[in-house]
Protein backbone atom coordinates (compact mmCIF):
# COMPACT_ATOMS: atom_id res chain seq x y z
CA UNK A 1 0.00 0.00 0.00
CA UNK A 2 3.03 2.47 1.10
CA UNK A 3 4.76 1.37 -2.10
CA UNK A 4 1.91 2.29 -3.80
CA UNK A 5 1.94 5.47 -2.71
CA UNK A 6 5.32 6.06 -2.83
CA UNK A 7 5.20 5.18 -6.58
CA UNK A 8 2.12 7.32 -7.73
CA UNK A 9 3.34 10.29 -5.83
CA UNK A 10 6.87 9.76 -7.65
CA UNK A 11 4.53 9.72 -11.02
CA UNK A 12 2.70 12.72 -10.00
CA UNK A 13 6.10 14.69 -9.05
CA UNK A 14 7.59 13.56 -12.30
CA UNK A 15 4.24 14.67 -14.16
CA UNK A 16 4.15 17.75 -12.32
CA UNK A 17 7.73 18.77 -12.88
CA UNK A 18 7.74 17.63 -16.84
CA UNK A 19 4.34 19.47 -17.34
CA UNK A 20 5.00 22.49 -15.44
CA UNK A 21 8.30 23.17 -17.22
CA UNK A 22 7.11 22.34 -21.01
CA UNK A 23 4.26 24.74 -20.38
CA UNK A 24 5.50 27.38 -18.72
CA UNK A 25 9.19 27.90 -19.68
CA UNK A 26 7.42 29.47 -23.02
CA UNK A 27 4.17 31.12 -22.88
CA UNK A 28 5.19 31.70 -26.48
CA UNK A 29 4.58 30.42 -29.64
CA UNK A 30 6.97 27.91 -31.10
CA UNK A 31 9.51 29.22 -33.36
CA UNK A 32 11.95 27.00 -35.14
CA UNK A 33 15.58 28.10 -35.71
CA UNK A 34 18.42 26.76 -37.72
CA UNK A 35 20.97 27.37 -35.15
CA UNK A 36 21.50 28.25 -31.33
CA UNK A 37 22.90 31.59 -31.80
CA UNK A 38 19.91 33.11 -33.38
CA UNK A 39 17.87 31.14 -31.14
CA UNK A 40 19.86 32.96 -28.50
CA UNK A 41 19.41 36.16 -30.05
CA UNK A 42 15.92 36.13 -30.54
CA UNK A 43 15.72 35.39 -26.96
CA UNK A 44 17.54 38.01 -25.85
CA UNK A 45 15.89 40.79 -27.86
CA UNK A 46 12.45 39.69 -26.73
CA UNK A 47 13.93 40.32 -23.18
CA UNK A 48 15.79 43.77 -24.07
CA UNK A 49 12.32 44.93 -25.88
CA UNK A 50 9.06 45.88 -24.02
CA UNK A 51 5.47 45.26 -24.52
CA UNK A 52 4.33 49.00 -25.53
CA UNK A 53 0.91 47.96 -24.07
CA UNK A 54 1.87 46.04 -21.17
CA UNK A 55 4.48 48.43 -20.14
CA UNK A 56 5.91 46.16 -17.21
CA UNK A 57 6.32 43.41 -19.38
CA UNK A 58 9.62 42.48 -22.00
CA UNK A 59 8.01 40.98 -25.26
CA UNK A 60 8.84 37.81 -24.36
CA UNK A 61 6.55 37.83 -21.13
CA UNK A 62 3.23 38.98 -22.68
CA UNK A 63 0.63 37.35 -23.75
CA UNK A 64 -1.06 40.14 -25.44
CA UNK A 65 -1.24 40.03 -29.28
CA UNK A 66 1.01 43.04 -29.95
CA UNK A 67 3.46 41.21 -28.18
CA UNK A 68 3.12 37.91 -30.24
CA UNK A 69 2.91 39.91 -33.46
CA UNK A 70 6.45 42.08 -32.23
CA UNK A 71 7.56 38.65 -31.76
CA UNK A 72 6.83 37.34 -34.83
CA UNK A 73 8.24 40.57 -36.83
CA UNK A 74 11.65 40.37 -34.16
CA UNK A 75 12.17 36.37 -35.51
CA UNK A 76 11.34 37.24 -39.44
CA UNK A 77 13.70 40.44 -39.27
CA UNK A 78 16.63 37.95 -37.75
CA UNK A 79 15.53 35.48 -40.50
CA UNK A 80 16.50 38.40 -43.11
CA UNK A 81 19.96 38.85 -41.42
CA UNK A 82 19.41 41.92 -39.82
CA UNK A 83 21.58 42.93 -36.59
CA UNK A 84 20.69 43.50 -33.12
CA UNK A 85 20.53 47.13 -33.30
CA UNK A 86 18.79 47.24 -37.10
CA UNK A 87 16.09 45.19 -35.29
CA UNK A 88 16.07 47.45 -32.19
CA UNK A 89 16.24 50.29 -34.85
CA UNK A 90 13.03 49.08 -36.50
CA UNK A 91 11.40 48.91 -33.48
CA UNK A 92 12.27 52.38 -31.94
CA UNK A 93 10.85 53.93 -35.49
CA UNK A 94 7.57 52.65 -35.02
CA UNK A 95 7.07 52.31 -30.97
CA UNK A 96 9.72 55.47 -30.09
CA UNK A 97 12.38 55.01 -26.88
CA UNK A 98 9.78 53.62 -25.25
CA UNK A 99 10.21 50.23 -26.55
CA UNK A 100 13.94 49.87 -24.87
CA UNK A 101 14.17 48.20 -21.66
CA UNK A 102 17.28 49.94 -21.55
CA UNK A 103 17.07 53.79 -23.03
CA UNK A 104 19.38 55.00 -25.06
CA UNK A 105 21.54 58.41 -23.76
CA UNK A 106 20.32 61.53 -25.24
CA UNK A 107 19.00 64.80 -24.57
CA UNK A 108 15.48 63.84 -23.16
CA UNK A 109 17.40 60.82 -21.25
CA UNK A 110 20.39 62.81 -19.57
CA UNK A 111 18.51 63.37 -16.50
CA UNK A 112 17.77 59.96 -16.51
CA UNK A 113 21.36 58.03 -16.56
CA UNK A 114 23.52 60.87 -14.74
CA UNK A 115 21.07 62.30 -12.44
CA UNK A 116 21.98 59.88 -10.01
CA UNK A 117 25.46 60.26 -10.41
CA UNK A 118 25.23 63.91 -9.89
CA UNK A 119 22.69 63.39 -6.64
CA UNK A 120 25.81 61.27 -5.27
CA UNK A 121 28.04 63.86 -6.47
CA UNK A 122 25.70 67.02 -4.70
CA UNK A 123 25.91 64.77 -1.46
CA UNK A 124 29.58 64.10 -0.91
CA UNK A 125 30.25 67.90 -1.77
CA UNK A 126 27.98 68.53 0.84
CA UNK A 127 29.81 66.35 3.42
CA UNK A 128 33.08 67.41 2.51
CA UNK A 129 32.18 70.70 2.81
CA UNK A 130 30.46 70.41 6.31
CA UNK A 131 33.51 67.90 7.40
CA UNK A 132 36.26 70.69 6.27
CA UNK A 133 34.56 73.72 7.51
CA UNK A 134 36.88 75.13 10.56
CA UNK A 135 35.53 75.04 13.64
CA UNK A 136 33.82 78.45 15.15
CA UNK A 137 36.60 80.42 16.89
CA UNK A 138 36.17 80.87 20.26
CA UNK A 139 36.92 84.21 22.34
CA UNK A 140 39.54 83.67 24.37
CA UNK A 141 37.97 85.40 27.60
CA UNK A 142 40.95 86.40 29.84
CA UNK A 143 40.53 87.98 33.39
CA UNK A 144 41.87 91.10 34.39
CA UNK A 145 44.16 91.81 37.40
CA UNK A 146 40.80 92.95 39.13
CA UNK A 147 38.73 90.60 37.78
CA UNK A 148 41.36 88.03 39.11
CA UNK A 149 41.09 88.95 42.51
CA UNK A 150 37.03 89.62 43.21
CA UNK A 151 37.18 86.08 41.62
CA UNK A 152 39.38 84.78 44.48
CA UNK A 153 37.27 87.39 47.18
CA UNK A 154 34.23 85.37 45.83
CA UNK A 155 35.90 81.95 46.00
CA UNK A 156 36.87 82.42 49.68
CA UNK A 157 33.89 83.95 50.50
CA UNK A 158 31.98 80.78 49.02
CA UNK A 159 34.32 78.44 51.33
CA UNK A 160 33.13 80.12 54.56
CA UNK B 1 23.25 84.24 1.15
CA UNK B 2 23.35 82.80 3.98
CA UNK B 3 20.05 81.91 5.00
CA UNK B 4 19.18 81.16 1.34
CA UNK B 5 21.73 77.84 1.56
CA UNK B 6 19.61 77.49 5.05
CA UNK B 7 16.24 77.59 3.15
CA UNK B 8 17.87 75.89 0.02
CA UNK B 9 16.56 71.69 1.18
CA UNK B 10 13.61 72.56 2.15
CA UNK B 11 13.37 74.26 -1.60
CA UNK B 12 15.05 71.49 -3.20
CA UNK B 13 12.18 69.09 -0.94
CA UNK B 14 9.52 71.28 -1.96
CA UNK B 15 11.00 71.09 -6.24
CA UNK B 16 11.01 67.35 -5.73
CA UNK B 17 7.41 67.19 -4.16
CA UNK B 18 6.35 69.15 -7.28
CA UNK B 19 7.95 66.98 -10.15
CA UNK B 20 6.37 63.82 -8.13
CA UNK B 21 2.95 65.59 -8.02
CA UNK B 22 2.74 65.90 -11.40
CA UNK B 23 3.77 62.42 -12.15
CA UNK B 24 0.67 61.60 -10.30
CA UNK B 25 -1.35 62.91 -12.92
CA UNK B 26 0.83 61.46 -15.70
CA UNK B 27 -0.52 58.53 -17.84
CA UNK B 28 2.01 56.14 -18.78
CA UNK B 29 -0.04 54.76 -20.87
CA UNK B 30 0.16 58.05 -22.83
CA UNK B 31 3.78 57.10 -25.56
CA UNK B 32 3.70 59.50 -27.48
CA UNK B 33 4.06 58.40 -31.51
CA UNK B 34 7.16 57.65 -33.03
CA UNK B 35 5.60 58.57 -35.96
CA UNK B 36 4.62 62.25 -35.76
CA UNK B 37 5.93 64.39 -38.65
CA UNK B 38 6.77 61.16 -40.95
CA UNK B 39 4.78 60.05 -44.16
CA UNK B 40 2.40 56.95 -43.78
CA UNK B 41 4.61 53.98 -44.75
CA UNK B 42 4.01 52.66 -47.37
CA UNK B 43 1.72 49.44 -47.76
CA UNK B 44 0.19 47.44 -49.75
CA UNK B 45 -3.54 45.75 -48.33
CA UNK B 46 -7.08 45.29 -50.13
CA UNK B 47 -9.96 47.09 -49.77
CA UNK B 48 -12.11 45.73 -46.50
CA UNK B 49 -15.54 45.82 -48.40
CA UNK B 50 -13.52 44.19 -52.06
CA UNK B 51 -10.87 41.43 -52.05
CA UNK B 52 -9.48 42.51 -55.20
CA UNK B 53 -9.00 46.08 -54.65
CA UNK B 54 -5.45 46.84 -53.60
CA UNK B 55 -4.83 50.15 -51.45
CA UNK B 56 -1.81 51.91 -51.19
CA UNK B 57 -0.69 54.87 -49.40
CA UNK B 58 -1.41 56.89 -51.99
CA UNK B 59 -4.77 56.57 -51.66
CA UNK B 60 -4.80 58.50 -48.43
CA UNK B 61 -3.36 61.61 -49.91
CA UNK B 62 -4.98 64.74 -50.79
CA UNK B 63 -7.41 65.46 -48.18
CA UNK B 64 -7.14 65.82 -44.64
CA UNK B 65 -7.34 62.03 -43.26
CA UNK B 66 -8.06 61.00 -40.13
CA UNK B 67 -7.26 56.79 -40.44
CA UNK B 68 -9.10 55.31 -37.25
CA UNK B 69 -7.80 51.61 -36.21
CA UNK B 70 -11.07 49.22 -35.34
CA UNK B 71 -11.73 45.75 -35.01
CA UNK B 72 -14.78 44.37 -34.14
CA UNK B 73 -13.26 42.31 -30.70
CA UNK B 74 -12.50 46.00 -29.89
CA UNK B 75 -15.24 47.16 -27.34
CA UNK B 76 -14.37 51.32 -27.26
CA UNK B 77 -15.00 51.12 -30.88
CA UNK B 78 -18.93 50.65 -30.34
CA UNK B 79 -18.53 53.62 -28.11
CA UNK B 80 -16.38 55.51 -30.49
CA UNK B 81 -18.71 54.25 -33.39
CA UNK B 82 -21.74 57.55 -33.55
CA UNK B 83 -18.96 59.74 -33.19
CA UNK B 84 -17.24 58.98 -36.24
CA UNK B 85 -20.54 58.65 -37.79
CA UNK B 86 -20.90 62.43 -37.37
CA UNK B 87 -17.11 63.45 -38.21
CA UNK B 88 -17.77 61.24 -41.47
CA UNK B 89 -21.01 63.42 -42.22
CA UNK B 90 -19.48 66.40 -41.65
CA UNK B 91 -17.30 66.17 -44.37
CA UNK B 92 -14.40 68.12 -42.82
CA UNK B 93 -11.99 65.45 -43.18
CA UNK B 94 -11.70 62.09 -44.91
CA UNK B 95 -12.45 59.39 -42.45
CA UNK B 96 -11.00 56.13 -43.22
CA UNK B 97 -10.31 52.68 -41.38
CA UNK B 98 -7.86 50.25 -40.86
CA UNK B 99 -9.71 46.82 -40.09
CA UNK B 100 -6.63 45.79 -37.70
CA UNK B 101 -6.23 41.96 -36.67
CA UNK B 102 -9.47 41.25 -37.54
CA UNK B 103 -11.87 38.68 -39.69
CA UNK B 104 -13.06 40.02 -43.12
CA UNK B 105 -16.30 38.59 -42.43
CA UNK B 106 -17.08 39.91 -38.56
CA UNK B 107 -15.50 42.97 -40.11
CA UNK B 108 -18.33 43.46 -43.41
CA UNK B 109 -21.17 42.49 -40.66
CA UNK B 110 -20.18 44.78 -38.32
CA UNK B 111 -20.40 47.53 -40.49
CA UNK B 112 -23.83 46.35 -41.89
CA UNK B 113 -25.13 46.01 -38.45
CA UNK B 114 -24.21 49.36 -37.56
CA UNK B 115 -23.11 51.82 -39.83
CA UNK B 116 -20.18 52.56 -41.85
CA UNK B 117 -18.61 55.63 -41.78
CA UNK B 118 -15.52 55.06 -43.67
CA UNK B 119 -14.66 55.93 -47.06
CA UNK B 120 -13.46 52.58 -46.74
CA UNK B 121 -11.07 50.41 -44.67
CA UNK B 122 -7.72 48.85 -45.05
CA UNK B 123 -8.02 45.00 -44.00
CA UNK B 124 -5.11 44.45 -41.84
CA UNK B 125 -5.39 41.08 -40.95
CA UNK B 126 -2.21 40.16 -39.86
CA UNK B 127 -1.79 43.72 -37.89
CA UNK B 128 1.54 44.38 -40.20
CA UNK B 129 0.32 47.44 -41.39
CA UNK B 130 -0.31 48.00 -37.36
CA UNK B 131 3.39 47.59 -36.60
CA UNK B 132 4.50 49.84 -39.29
CA UNK B 133 2.36 52.48 -37.20
CA UNK B 134 3.22 51.49 -33.92
CA UNK B 135 -0.27 50.90 -33.22
CA UNK B 136 -0.46 49.21 -29.89
CA UNK B 137 -4.20 48.58 -29.74
CA UNK B 138 -7.40 49.39 -31.31
CA UNK B 139 -9.37 52.13 -30.89
CA UNK B 140 -6.54 54.68 -32.15
CA UNK B 141 -6.90 57.59 -34.59
CA UNK B 142 -4.43 59.13 -37.05
CA UNK B 143 -4.28 62.76 -38.41
CA UNK B 144 -2.90 62.71 -41.40
CA UNK B 145 -2.45 65.81 -44.14
CA UNK B 146 -2.92 66.44 -47.38
CA UNK B 147 1.05 65.35 -48.45
CA UNK B 148 0.40 62.07 -46.50
CA UNK B 149 2.11 63.14 -43.44
CA UNK B 150 1.15 61.70 -40.04
CA UNK B 151 0.77 64.70 -38.06
CA UNK B 152 -0.77 63.62 -34.83
CA UNK B 153 -2.04 60.01 -33.43
CA UNK B 154 -4.82 59.75 -30.49
CA UNK B 155 -5.00 56.51 -28.62
CA UNK B 156 -8.46 55.50 -27.05
CA UNK B 157 -11.94 56.23 -28.40
CA UNK B 158 -12.94 59.86 -29.79
CA UNK B 159 -16.03 61.41 -28.33
CA UNK B 160 -16.74 65.46 -28.31
CA UNK B 161 -14.82 66.08 -25.67
CA UNK B 162 -11.44 64.55 -27.38
CA UNK B 163 -12.28 66.03 -30.40
CA UNK B 164 -12.44 69.62 -29.41
CA UNK B 165 -9.44 69.31 -27.27
CA UNK B 166 -7.44 67.00 -29.39
CA UNK B 167 -8.74 66.95 -33.27
CA UNK B 168 -9.94 70.52 -33.68
CA UNK B 169 -7.01 72.31 -33.06
CA UNK B 170 -4.30 70.10 -35.39
CA UNK B 171 -7.43 70.04 -37.92
CA UNK B 172 -7.31 73.81 -38.40
CA UNK B 173 -3.27 74.07 -37.62
CA UNK B 174 -3.72 71.85 -41.52
CA UNK B 175 -5.94 73.52 -42.91
CA UNK B 176 -4.41 76.88 -42.28
CA UNK B 177 -1.06 75.73 -43.64
CA UNK B 178 -2.87 74.50 -46.65
CA UNK B 179 -4.57 78.30 -47.43
CA UNK B 180 -1.65 79.86 -46.94
CA UNK B 181 0.34 77.60 -49.17
CA UNK B 182 -2.08 78.44 -52.07
CA UNK B 183 -1.80 81.90 -51.48
CA UNK B 184 1.92 82.03 -51.44
CA UNK B 185 1.47 79.44 -54.46
CA UNK B 186 3.36 76.67 -53.48
CA UNK B 187 2.11 73.38 -55.02
CA UNK B 188 1.40 71.15 -52.83
CA UNK B 189 -0.88 68.93 -55.06
CA UNK B 190 1.94 66.40 -55.44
Amino acid sequence: MINLLFKTSIGFLFFYVVISTTVFASPVDTYAFNDAVTEKRFNELNKELRCPKCQNQNLADSNSPIAKDLRREVYELLHQGKADIEIMNYMVARYGDFVLYRPRVNSLTYVLWFGPAVLILIGVLVVVFIVRRKPIERKKVELSVDEKDKLTALLKDKDL
Amino acid sequence: MNTLIRFLPLILVLALGLVLYRGLSLDPKDIPSALIGKPMPEFSLTKLTDESQTITQDDLKGKISLLNVWGTWCVYCKYEHPYLVDIAKSGRVALYGLNYKDERIAANQWLKDYEDPYVFSIFDESGRLGVDLGVTAAPETFVIDLNGIIRMKHVGPIDARVWQAKFLPIIKMIEHEHQSDQTTGVNSDD
